[in-house]
Parts: structure tokens; sequence; C-alpha cells
């Protein structure tokens, strides 16, 4: 948002503090005197926490009371009110404050094109504002009597915002026609207390229809923003979505609808809940999703009952070997895969539960499939099928070892699964960068790899340092000292 | 230490102690309101606050009988009146409701009582009245809304603050924070200068202002001079960085939980856990919590040894030399072995933790983010950790210092790792992708600039308060973090290639191994520097304004000169990290000020990225 910087200036200009200064009327040392005693009170009661009788009788929530020492006067203290000037000047809050509403423009009138609607109301507010904190206190005494009404509806809009400020009670009944209403609503978005705001909305909803509410919120972000979370909070779910497609947030409302299988506990009924929920209105990104959700629930029901069947049956091995700690429904699709890779590694790509099937079916990534993949064989140890994941064949028939994922990853992964060094080395061995390898290879103690690097390096000094690593009389310390008697290497130190 | 004390003239702290015995002796009072045994039912995230301030025989010496947590399950409570210590929330006064609702079928009579803190809620009054309870259920309001953590920590406890204030966009807190301040003000001030920077410090710093005018003025010697508040969503940046300050660290691995931590048995090396109080009580700990990990080990292997020769001097004393020593160092050696031990024991345990998760590496990928630099290397290793499926919570966070530090994600790369992480975490998580959106925390680059250049067109044929609304409008598709154009107007980012000394930090950027010093805290220094926001124009225009300064008429010449105008007060809105406070800290000891930090809630990553989670019922 940019303002424009006259505007800015202008009311900078204009917002000079005022000065600390006593009322004219006031016996200033008196009153100075009478709040000094007040605030050395506090300090002298909290710190010696004395139990002297009340002078004063207090309320705390209305009823008249007599106890407790300190903290009821502390209380009775805040309660009580100096007509002084503000020492600190008001700042702008940047939300719509009525009373600098002069222009008369609104949201409303700068999209539709209309007239702010309720300018006129405004104006009697402005008026108003002016002296409102010294009428707070007293507003009775200030009117006229001949416009003294009912005693209780009697606040003005104001009024009744800085009275429920403060917890007192109010009644709202007064504001009938929708301008009033609104003003009302709109004091209370000025006024910053979210409280009084929703307060304001609960008896705006129970007092206006549905479509007059939304009309006027839809121009009242404020207001809008606090109806939905007091919706959201007391699950009005129905009234909500029905705001939603008033506002014409139909994306907003596909997830709130879809948010409601998170509560269903039933695997049928959340499936075919999510079914119901492929018509929503998502964007299309996000109705692929809600898609992909739905098919793999879908399959997990399927394989969740026959993996039951099987592992209750006693005859699958792996179900023995490795009994299921969980059951795989509602867990997310890579988790899916991992447990494919893991128990139907080798089932044909037809079947459901094909590690092939899955990943064709939800366009997994080939990096992605190959990580879970191997994490899961190798779980297993079954380190003949992780080989085989990196083995491809060129057009000559040669073999060698291709990976999506880099080495070093591969390495950690194997090494997480606490592959055994043999294992190890021969990945090791891969990693392209010679630093990295041999940092790998300490850290893995593939002494083979470290040596050979070096060798291929032609690092004497290196080599030379590494004998003193490895353990004495072992085949790696004689293999060090083959290649440093070798005079065929043109060492390059 | 390294860098203990740099300036002698730090002013002293005003005693906060003071507050818990305002919210003990309220507390006290409100439990008298209901007299005779009753049993009490706490709200859960009440219980630590309020074991900061009470204990069980205080609440017993009010004829508290049994105490319950609150649970939103059936009561089985024999008692014949039932008292609620509870969060305004229209959940837990649902479930009150059907309590009540319960006895009422049930043909039991009793009494019921609602204490609400630190207010109450017209709709939860309203959840009264519909439930037809109101009337039949007393209510209360327990301002106890400050909560002393540390000789120079407050927190409001509402962690709910950031989601429904940020997220929701729901003000219901801004009067609490205004109370807050106003309760601060009466005690220790008059502030003299109040400096700020967001929409919701604006409005608490309003709610504030208007509380002093309807309350009484008081003239006495101000304590804290100046405050500075700052919202949370000013700076996510600093928040989603992992932490490496001792402090931080044990907050980010163990969760500290309103001062206190609970140490598993791998740190106590026993087979119990125990919960330590973590303060400047601590002695140990008090030396340790704002150094970077890296000092930490060397530290606490020389105060051991330091510890070995205290006790060893016991060797070759006579009767009455030993009967000395232990009388008077024998305990105090005790204690500090014992303070020693369990620091040593968590330090291993956070080093264990750190290497097996790459930390390395990942505190790698962080700096080239803050640093705008090989950002494809950063994606492919995001990439990489939510296809291995490594700690949800941790690869959020990483996608969303990459979307706040690049100014939002190219189109291709948001949708491919978005789709990623559905398929690794759960496709519910949609919906937080729809809150981190709707944040600005995870976003997609908008092509081009069409719509800052439509707001300011718009913004300048209307007046403030309609702008006010636009603003709104417009604020969940255009939060800009322009994280890189502030970075380089504020030097956040020290350039890479000099040698950072740890042990002898130069700026608050050893908090993250002088990779990047907090937005948030050289935004505070610059403004206290300036006395104000003159010359940072620029700076605030790419945080999107909001900012504020304003002075208050008591603060006259002579009283600016004194200590009270160098202790600062800083409340964060939203939120604030012990890495901040750390750098606040250190500030403080560069500059001869104190600051004090008041906070909705100690947060961090983890805490942040959960609040806006939505894959749960």
């Amino acid at each position: 948002m940019m303002k424009s910087k006259a505007d800015e200036e202008e009311y900078w200009n204009s917002s000079k503090f005022k000065a600390f200064t006593f009322d004219d009327e006031d016996d200033e040392f008196s009153r100075l005197k009478e709040s000094k005693q007040a605030v050395n009170n506090i300090r002298r009661l909290v710190e010696e926490d004395d139990d002297e009788d009340d002078v004063e009788k207090v309320s705390w929530s209305g009823e008249p009371v007599g106890s407790i020492s300190w903290s009821v006067r502390e209380t009775a203290a805040s309660n009580q009110k100096t007509d002084r000037e503000p020492a600190f000047p008001k700042i702008n809050t940047d939300t719509p404050t009525i009373s600098k509403s002069n222009s008369g423009y609104s949201l409303s009138s700068l999209f539709k094109g209309e007239a702010g609607k309720s300018r006129g109301s405004f104006q009697t507010f402005n008026d108003s504002l002016s002296d409102s904190s010294v009428r707070l206190y007293a507003p009775e005494l200030r009117k006229p009597k001949s416009e003294y009404k009912d005693y209780v509806s009697d606040w003005s809009p104001e009024e009744t915002v800085q009275r429920m400020q403060q917890g007192k009670v109010v009644s709202l009944e007064k504001f009938r026609s929708l301008q009033d209403k609104l003003l009302l609503l709109d004091i209370a978005v000025s006024a910053h207390d979210g409280n009084v705001i929703t307060a304001v909305l609960i008896y705006l909803k129970r007092t206006l229809s549905k479509e007059v509410l939304f009309r006027e919120l839809e121009s009242r972000q404020i207001a809008l923003r606090h109806f939905i979370h007091y919706l959201t909070e007391t699950r009005d779910q129905r009234l909500l979505l029905e705001l939603l497609r008033a506002l014409c947030r139909t994306e907003d409302m596909a997830l709130l609808q879809y948010k409601e299988h998170l509560s269903i506990a039933d695997e049928n009924k959340r499936r075919d809940f999510l079914k119901s929920c492929l018509s929503l209105p998502f964007s299309a990104e996000d109705s692929a999703h809600v898609q992909d959700h739905y098919t793999v629930l879908e399959r997990q029901i399927i394989i969740e009952a026959t993996d039951r069947q099987a592992e209750r049956g006693g005859k699958v091995e792996i179900f023995q070997k490795f009994p299921r700690r969980a059951s795989i429904l509602n867990m997310p699709l890579i988790t899916t895969l991992y447990y494919c890779s893991f128990y139907h590694y080798t089932e044909p790509e037809g079947t459901y539960s094909s590690p092939l099937n899955i990943r064709q079916t939800f366009k997994i990534s080939e990096k992605q499939y190959f990580v879970t993949a191997l994490a899961a064989r190798a779980k297993l140890k079954a380190w003949s099928d992780v080989d085989a994941l990196f083995t491809s064949r060129n057009w000559l028939g040669f073999t060698r070892k291709k990976s999506p994922l880099s080495f070093q990853r591969v390495v950690d992964i194997l090494q997480k699964n606490s592959a055994p060094t043999q294992v190890l080395q021969d990945y090791v061995a891969l990693v392209d960068d010679a630093d990295v390898r041999i940092s790998l290879a300490q850290k893995h103690k593939c002494h083979d790899i470290i040596i050979n690097t070096y060798r291929d390096l032609k690092d004497r000094q290196m080599l030379l340092g590494y004998r003193g690593k490895v353990e004495r009389g072992s085949v790696e310390e004689r293999k060090i000292d083959e290649l440093l008697n070798n005079p065929q290497i043109r060492w390059k130190n | 230490m390294a860098h203990s004390a740099r300036r002698r003239d730090c002013p002293e702290l005003p005693d906060f102690s003071l507050l818990k015995r305002l919210a003990r002796d309220q507390l006290i009072y409100l439990l008298e309101q209901l007299p005779g045994k009753k049993d009490l039912f706490i709200e859960a995230d009440l219980m630590s606050p309020l074991d900061r301030i009470a204990n069980v025989s205080t609440l017993k010496q009010h004829e508290v009988d049994k105490l319950y947590k609150v649970e939103h399950k059936p009561v089985v409570s024999t008692s014949d009146q039932l008292c609620f210590l509870i969060r305004p929330r229209i959940q837990t006064v649902k479930w009150i409701c059907d309590v009540a609702n319960a006895d009422k079928a049930a043909g039991k009579f009793r009494r019921y009582k609602i204490i609400f803190t630190p207010q109450k809620f017209y709709a939860c009054e309203a959840v009264l009245e519909e439930q037809g309870i109101f009337g039949d259920v007393t209510t209360d309001e327990w301002a106890f809304n400050l909560l002393p953590l540390d000789d120079d920590i407050i927190s409001l406890e509402l962690p709910e603050f950031f989601r429904d204030n940020f997220l929701a966009g729901d003000q219901r807190w801004v009067r609490t924070a205004g109370s807050a301040l106003h309760l601060l003000h009466s005690l220790y001030g008059p502030f003299s200068k109040i400096y700020g920077i967001g929409r919701c410090s604006k409005m608490a710093y309003e709610s504030w202002r208007e509380q002093v005018e309807e309350g009484e003025q008081r003239t006495h010697q101000a304590e804290i001079g100046k405050v500075f508040l700052i919202d949370r969503d000013v700076d996510f940046v600093t928040p989603l960085c992992s932490q490496v300050v001792y402090e931080g660290l044990v907050d980010d691995i163990f969760r500290i939980k309103c001062g206190c931590v609970e140490f598993g048995p791998e740190v106590t090396s026993s087979d119990k856990s125990m919960k330590v109080m973590l303060n400047s009580q601590d002695k140990v700990f008090n030396e340790i919590r704002n150094e970077h990990f890296s000092n930490v080990f060397g530290f606490l292997s020389q105060k051991a040894r330091n510890l070995q020769t205290a006790y060893d001097k016991r060797r070759g004393m006579d009767i009455k030399q030993m009967k000395t020593f232990v009388s008077e160092e024998l305990k105090g050696l005790k204690q500090e072995h014992r303070l020693l031990s369990l620091h040593i024991g968590a330090s291993e345990s956070i080093m264990k933790k750190k290497t097996k998760q790459d930390f390395q590496e990942l505190l790698k990928t962080e700096h080239s983010l803050l640093e705008g630099f090989e950002i494809r290397e950063c994606i492919s290793f995001i990439e990489e950790h939510i296809n291995r499926q490594v700690s949800m919570i941790e690869s959020l966070r990483l996608l969303c210092l990459l979307s706040i530090t690049e100014n939002g994600l190219l189109p291709k790369d948001f949708r491919s790792l978005k789709a990623q992480y559905l398929q690794s975490y759960g496709v519910d998580h949609l919906l937080t992708f729809a809150n981190l959106r709707q944040l600005g925390l995870l976003v997609e680059q908008q092509p081009g600039e069409t719509l800052t250049v439509m707001e300011s067109k718009v913004g300048k044929l209307v007046n403030d308060k309609t702008a006010g609304k636009l603003t709104d409008a417009f604020s969940s598709l255009a939060k800009k973090s322009n994280f890189r154009a502030l970075s380089r107007k504020l030097n956040l980012v020290p350039k890479s290639d000099e040698e950072y000394d740890l042990r002898v930090p130069r700026d608050m950027a050893y908090i993250f191994s002088g990779a990047y010093v907090p937005l948030s805290c050289k935004l505070i220094e610059q403004v206290l520097d300036r006395d104000g926001w003159t010359g940072l124009e620029e700076v605030t225009r790419l945080l999107n304004g909001h900012e504020f300064a304003v002075s208050g008429s008591t603060g006259g010449d002579s009283k600016t000169k004194s200590d009270a105008q160098r202790i600062i007060l800083v409340m964060f809105l939203g939120g604030c990290t012990f890495s901040e406070i750390s750098a606040l800290r250190f500030l403080g000891r560069e500059r001869g000020y104190k600051f004090i930090v008041v906070t909705t809630a100690i947060t961090n990553s983890s805490r942040l990225l959960e609040a806006l989670l939505d894959n749960h019922a």
C-alpha cells in the first residue's frame, strides 16, 4: 500500500502532541500529590504485603466487596479516572478510521461507483467523537433531559463501543436500522478491538438476513475476517460455506469442504467423502492433488485388507520376518511407496501394490522413486536389489552404475540403514569429487578407496600420512608400502 | 566469557517480580469470590504459567480441593462447586456448558465459576447464553497477562496471538497487548518515547494510549524510558533460521516451556528425566546462554577444570579448614557441579542430534539462501530433504525461507516442490499451503510488478481510510518480503570472504555464525541510533510502512539523560526467539543499553510453522 506523501505529511503536521497540562480548575499541587501517593501506595503495598483494612469498597466484577488487601485497590485505582490531557499523541492506524473519513470515499464507492452509504451518520459521529472521552464517564449527566430516553439503551455508537471495550454492560438492541448497525460495526472496527468487533458481528448475525450481512461484509474486510474466524471457531461450517459462496471465494470454499475429511475416522467413509470432493472448485493444480489423495486412500484400503489377511494367515514369509508396525491407511503417498517397496517389491506392474505401478499412477519422479526404493531395499539388507537399482546397460551390453541421486547421498542412505563396509565402499568409490570421496571414505573406514585415491592423485605425502592411521601389520599397511615402493609411479611430491 | 560486559555503565533492570505478586494476589482474590471447597479445572496451557506464580499450597489455602486439567471430557468431580480457569476459547466454554447441562439433566446442583484469563470475550459469553447456561455460571477475568520468565524477559504466554492476529486477521488480542503495555507503563513508566513498526504495533500503541487516557496519570521516577513495538510479520526470516546460540539451540531441540526445560535420560545420564529452570539464576547457564554453540564446549571444559581445582583444594586441609570448606564452599560447588554436568550432557546430546541430521549442510543451505547464492543447489537440497521425508516441519521451514528470501518461488519450482511435499507428507497439507500463502510465507512469484503499480495508482486516488481497506484486500496477494533489497540496505549479510571470529563477536550476526544480522534487531538498533525513522525511509517502504515514533509530553531533557532512558522495552507482537534476545543482549552491552523483551510468546521456527499447519481435525 502506498500512501501519498502529501497525506502523510499533512497528518504528521497536524498531529502535534499535546503537552502535559493540568486542568485549569484543578488545584495543581494537590493533584500532583494525589497521583504521587497513588503510585507510592502501590509500591508500598506490593513490597510489604501488609494486610491493613481497606478504606474503599471497590468492585471487581460488578459487586461491592471489601476484602483481600491491595490487589483490590489496585483494580480500584485502575478504574479511577482523572481528566488529564493525553500525554501521547494519537497515531494513524491505517485501518478505516472513521474520524478521518471526511471525503466520504468508501471502498464500495470506489469499486461500485455508489456514493458512500452511511455518509450522513459518519458526520454525526465525527461531531460526537471529539468529547467522547469525557462523556464516557458521565454520559447521562451531560445529555439534555429532553434527549433522555431509555437509560440503558441510550448510549451513542461510540460510547457503546467504548463501554464494550471496558467490559461494561451494554445493550445493542437500539441499533435497529441498517445504517445504525453498520455505523456501530465501523466504529468497532476503528477501535481495533477484535472482541468488540466480534460482539457486534454476533448481534448483526442475529438481526440481519444473511444476504444483507454478507453484502455489507464484502466491503468491510477487517470485519469480514473477524466473522470468518468466528464462524470457524464456532464450527458453523454451513454458514461459513454460504458466506464464501456469496463472496465468490470458491477455492476457499473447496478447501474448507475438503478439510472435513480430517474428522472422518472410518476409512471407507473418508474415501467416499474424498470422492465427493473431486467435483469441488479447486484450482486445476489442487484438483489433481485431491484426485491423488482419493486414489491413494482407495489403494491403501485394498492393500491393507489383503496384507492384514496375509499377515494373519502366517504363510507369507516377509510379514513373519518383518511384522507390520502400523496400518498403511492414511499414510502419505511416499510412505505407501516405501511400504510397497518393502513388502511388495517383486510384484508385477499390473497389481495395485506394485511399486512400479504406484510410480506410474502418481507420476513419481525418478529421483523420488529411487530414493524410496533404495531406502526400503537397504532396510531389508537386500543388497542385490540395491545393486540392481543402479545398474544400467548401455547398447553394447556393458554395465555401469548410474544414479539420479548423488552417490554421496546414496552412501548416506545406505549407511543410515547400517550397510556393511563392503557394500558402502562400492558406492563411496563412485563419488566423483576426490575430496568428498576421501572424507566419506575416512568416515566409513574404506581404506582401499583412500589409498587408491591418493595413488591416483600421485600424492605421496598424503599416502605416507595415511600409513600412520592404519593398523600396524594390516593388509592396508602392506598395500601402502607396496605403492610407496613402486618405482613406476611418478609422485607429484 | 569472551564478550562479557563490554560497557560497565549498563543500567540496572527494574524488578519484575512485582508482576508475579500482582497476578497471584488477583487470582487469590478471585478464588475467594467462590467461598467454600471447590474443585479447580485448569486449561492445559495455563498450568506452566500458573506454576510460575503460585503453587498447590497457595490454591489449597484458598479452599481448592482437587485440581484437574481441562480435557474436554465428562467430569468426575464430586464437589458441589466447580471453578474453571481457562483461556477465552469457544470450545472450552462449550465443554463447560456440556458439563453444566449434564448436571442439570441429572438433577445435580452445583455452583460454577469461570475465570477467563487474561480477559473474557463476548463470543464466549454468547456461547453461555446460547447453551442456556448464562446466569447459572458466574464469570470473572484474571488479568494475568505478564509473566516474567527471567530478569529481562516477560511473556504474555499467548502463542495463539500469532495465528489469530496474522493468519485469521482477528484483532482480539490487540487490547490485551495494549493492557499489558499499560500495566508496565503504570508500574515502571512513564515512557518518554515509543517507536514501532507494523500494523498490530500501531493498534496496540493506540489501545495503550487510550487506556492511559482512561486511567489515572502518575508521575514517578521512570524505570523504563523507551519502548519499541514490532510485529512478527515485519521479519519472518529471523525466526525461520536454525538457532545456533546455546539457549536457542536448547529451545529448538528440547523445547523450553515457560522458562523450564525437560532433559531426558540421554542428557541426565540416568534413567530419569529432569525438569530444569533455565534462567539467570543458573550461573552456568547464564554464562553460556548467549554464546555461539562452538564456544560452549570450551567454556564448559574450562569450568569443569576450575571446579576440579576447587574440589582439590580440600586435599591437605586441616580439620578446621575442612569444616569451613564444607560449610561455605561445598554446597556451591555441588550445585555448580550438578548444573555443569547437566549442560555438558545437553551439549553432547545436541551434538549427537545435529551430526546425525547433517546440520552443517543444512546451515550451508540456509546461509546460501540468506546470501542469495547458488539458489539452484539450495532448491535441490530442499527437494532431497522432501524426497527423503526428513522432518516435515524442517522441509516447510526451508521452503518458506526460500520463498521469503527470493520474493516467492518461480511458478515451475513452486508447483514441483509443492507436489513433492504433498506426496511426502500427505495431501492434507494443501490446507497448510493455503495458510502459508495467505500469510505470504510461501508464495509463487507474481509475473511482473503489475500489482504494485496498480496498488500505488489506486492508493493515490483515495484517502487513508479506503487505502487501509485496499491494503487489506491486497494483503493476501501482495505481501512482498523484499528481503534481498532490505538485506543490501541494512547490510544484513556480512561479506562471506571475511573471517568471523565467533569467540569475539563484532556484531549481532554472531548469533547466526556471522552469516546474518537479524532484521528485527537491526531495525531496533538503527531506530535507537537515529532516535526515530529518519533516514530509513527506503527501508520502511520495503517493509510496507506502518512505522511510527512518538514522544510523550513528559520526556523532559533532564530525564533523557537518566539511566531509565537506556532501559528499553522491546515488545514483539507474535513472538520472538531466544536468538533475537541474545542479539539484543549483545547490542545492549555494546551500546550501554539494557533491553527488556516483552513477547506474546517465545517462538522458534517449529512453533511458528506448527501454528500454521492445518493437517489435523
